[in-house]
């Protein structure tokens, strides 16, 4: 009966000791998951993930609140390397529904107000005063910031067309395999 | 000449003698020629022509760009009546940018660049020549030629290996050509020896063609340099790295070139292209393919203009007999379907095929994977296809890669052996297509990062510069100030 008290007490203290040790020299900086975690988000502030910011969005991602697949610029890479991170699972087939899109300006609509490339987060609208804007498909993430600003109604956003550069085999029919 | 084993590999009926005595012919000439921009592997050609231009057969219509780029020249004379995207022979039946010329029936050639004398010509010569000429690999894997007979600035080289081989089943277009050209096919492979300086080349013919082999060993008969070595019928002979493995029994590294062993492989069709080149002036401008098939009434050889739709081929080849079970550009093991017959030869198509239900569908119904392991016996390039397929199922793209996905050269031996009827081949391309547009969207958030913080930065200078602005103004509205309090101040004294 003492011995089995003694010992156990024994183990509890030790082990005790050894987290609280381990608490105070492999102490993990709050912070420094945040940071990694901003670092690794596009830093475009678009705001499309409902956080008002890259910043606020690591924040909830590193606290649980948010889903790892609430980065639409980020998309699938981004999603992985978030999985990867912050070691949850992740169901990334939701994320395939989405295609992605790009904004196009209509120039018969546009009065070159200069108004959404200002609000651009990447740069990809050009343009001037009372000239056509224009889009760099490649700069566009697909925020849809600008589609907000416009007040003609002339910047839409639209699917990324498939060329012939971009095509690759579709995934074989996996109905087909079972029937 | 001692040759070596290869791992794995099929033995597909061949069903050439359907076409491999027909000598080539010429097709008539089509009204309209749709010529792609895109014919080889790298950057688009840069179109130099305007609409209603008149162009002359050989002139050129479009530059190469960049290093890894060809030209391309108008495959006979007539109109540019169209710059705009039509229907491109890939998969995906989606459309490129192409020229279209309506054909004046002249078929006149511009006025050629002088030939060169293949004796005394420098390799540096050659090798522009053939650039010029827009000379890609004719096998199908259309890469840039000159790129390949520069190789010898960077690689310590010593074996051209011309691939005869030919291993796809139904195409004879390099027999063909193998056999009415012989002195033709060797003088252009002599020239290409000397561009790449090497001291010997080797033609490698599969067994199944022997009368290629008689007809150009007697043109060699007498020569140190260039041999024609048989070797055996087996799929996939004609892929090149597993072509050098054979001959010279050394394997090329993993996603490694063949020059890196001191090897060059060049397609025979390619040798006789550079002849043209080289000796006459010619620039790419047509190319022999075969049409065959069972749904094809009349299989044959033909020589054809590049840019000229696949209908009219089949016409010529007196129609089809049969509705075809399917249509092929290529061979049937690693061809593509061709979605649209309104598409365009191009310099890498060898092959049309129509083939009829019987020929098309030989097994049964698609069922789960028995892991019988038979495509791990056959893959020439000692995967394990079953797994990879299994991973890429699963969207699990990462195993897929490290188990050996990026080096696989889609040969599809592991198809055609699978009893469960899977379509492994498809499996791997698409999962090295979804890898490719994996890193695109990588790279393209790396990209927005930069792009981000470039505006943040930019931003925050403009706010710097205004407040400093702001500050300027502030401080000399102080010393104004101050001046003029003290001016007052001295007035004040003075009239005191």
């Amino acid at each position: 009966m003492m011995s089995a008290i003694i010992s156990l007490a024994l183990l509890g203290l030790g082990l005790g000791v050894m987290l609280g040790f381990a608490a105070k020299y492999l102490k993990v900086e709050a912070g420094a998951l945040v940071q990694d975690i901003e670092q690794m988000l596009p830093g475009s502030q678009c705001g499309q993930c409902g956080y008002p910011g890259c910043s606020p969005a690591a924040e909830a991602l590193a606290g649980g609140q948010a889903a790892i697949t609430m980065c639409p610029p980020g998309g699938r890479a981004l999603a992985q390397a978030l999985a990867d991170k912050l070691g949850v699972s992740a169901d990334l087939s939701a994320m395939e529904d989405q295609a992605p899109q790009v904004a196009f300006v209509n120039e018969h609509l546009c009065i070159g107000c200069t108004k959404c490339f200002k609000r651009c987060p990447t740069d990809a609208l050009v343009g001037a005063n009372r000239q056509i804007h224009v889009v760099i498909k490649d700069a566009c993430t697909g925020c849809g910031k600008c589609v907000d600003v416009c007040p003609t109604e002339s910047v839409r956003m639209r699917d990324v067309p498939v060329s012939l550069e971009t095509w690759h085999w579709p995934k074989p029919d996996e109905l087909a395999l079972a029937s | 000449m001692k040759l070596f084993r290869i791992r794995g590999g099929v033995h597909p009926e061949g069903r050439k003698r359907l076409s491999e005595d027909k000598p080539i012919e010429d097709v008539p000439l089509p009204e309209l020629l749709h010529v792609p921009l895109q014919q080889h592997i790298g950057a688009p050609a840069v179109v130099i022509v305007k609409k209603g231009d008149m162009v002359k057969k050989g002139q050129v219509i479009a530059t190469a760009q960049g290093h890894i780029s060809a030209p391309v020249h108008a495959p006979s004379s007539g109109q540019i009546v169209g710059l705009g995207r039509y229907t491109a022979p890939h998969p995906s039946g989606l459309p490129g940018r192409t020229l279209t010329i309506r054909t004046d029936g002249k078929d006149e050639w511009a006025a050629l660049p002088a030939p060169l004398d293949p004796f005394t010509a420098s390799p540096e010569e050659i090798a522009k020549r053939v650039s010029d000429s827009g000379i890609v690999g004719m096998g199908g894997a259309t890469f840039p030629s000159a790129v390949k007979l520069n190789l010898g600035a960077r690689f310590d080289l010593h074996t051209l290996i011309i691939n005869g081989a030919e291993c796809e089943p139904y195409l004879t277009c390099d027999d063909r050509l193998m056999r009415e050209h012989s002195v033709n096919v060797i003088a252009g492979v002599r020239i290409m020896a000397r561009a790449l300086k090497v001291e010997r080349a080797i033609i490698a013919i599969e067994a199944n063609k022997p009368d290629a082999i008689r007809r150009l060993r007697h043109v060699t008969q007498n020569d140190d340099v260039v041999t024609v070595v048989e070797v055996p019928t087996r799929y996939p002979m004609g892929s090149e790295k597993h072509l050098t493995q054979t001959l010279l029994g050394k394997e090329t590294p993993a996603r490694g070139l063949t020059a890196d062993i001191g090897v060059v492989v060049h397609n025979a069709a390619t040798a006789f292209a550079v002849f043209e080149a080289v000796t006459l002036g010619k620039p790419l401008v047509s190319r022999i393919v075969t049409v065959s098939g069972e749904a094809i009434t009349r299989p044959c050889n033909l020589r054809v203009p590049i840019g000229t739709p696949v209908a009219k081929l089949i016409e010529h080849a007196g129609d089809m007999k049969v509705e075809p079970e399917r249509l092929l550009l290529g061979g049937p093991m690693m061809g593509q379907p061709l979605s649209d017959l309104r598409a365009p030869v191009v310099k890498g198509t060898n092959g049309v095929l129509a083939l009829s239900g019987l020929e098309a569908s030989a097994k049964g119904h698609r069922s789960s994977c028995i892991r019988c392991a038979s495509c791990v016996d056959v893959c020439p390039c000692g995967l394990v296809p079953l797994d990879m397929a299994a991973a890429i199922r699963k969207e699990e793209m990462e195993i897929a890669a490290k188990s050996g996905l990026m080096d696989c050269v889609g040969c599809g031996s592991c198809a055609y052996v699978c009893p469960s009827d899977i379509p492994l081949v498809q499996y791997f391309n698409y999962a090295k297509g979804r890898i490719t547009y994996l890193q695109r969207a990588e790279h393209k958030q790396k990209e927005t990062k930069r792009l981000a913080d470039l505006r943040v930065e930019r931003m925050e200078r403009l706010a710097q510069a205004k407040r400093e602005a702001m500050a300027k103004r502030k401080a000399e509205q102080a010393r104004k100030k101050a001046e003029k309090a003290t001016q007052e101040q001295q007035q004040e004294k003075a009239s005191a």
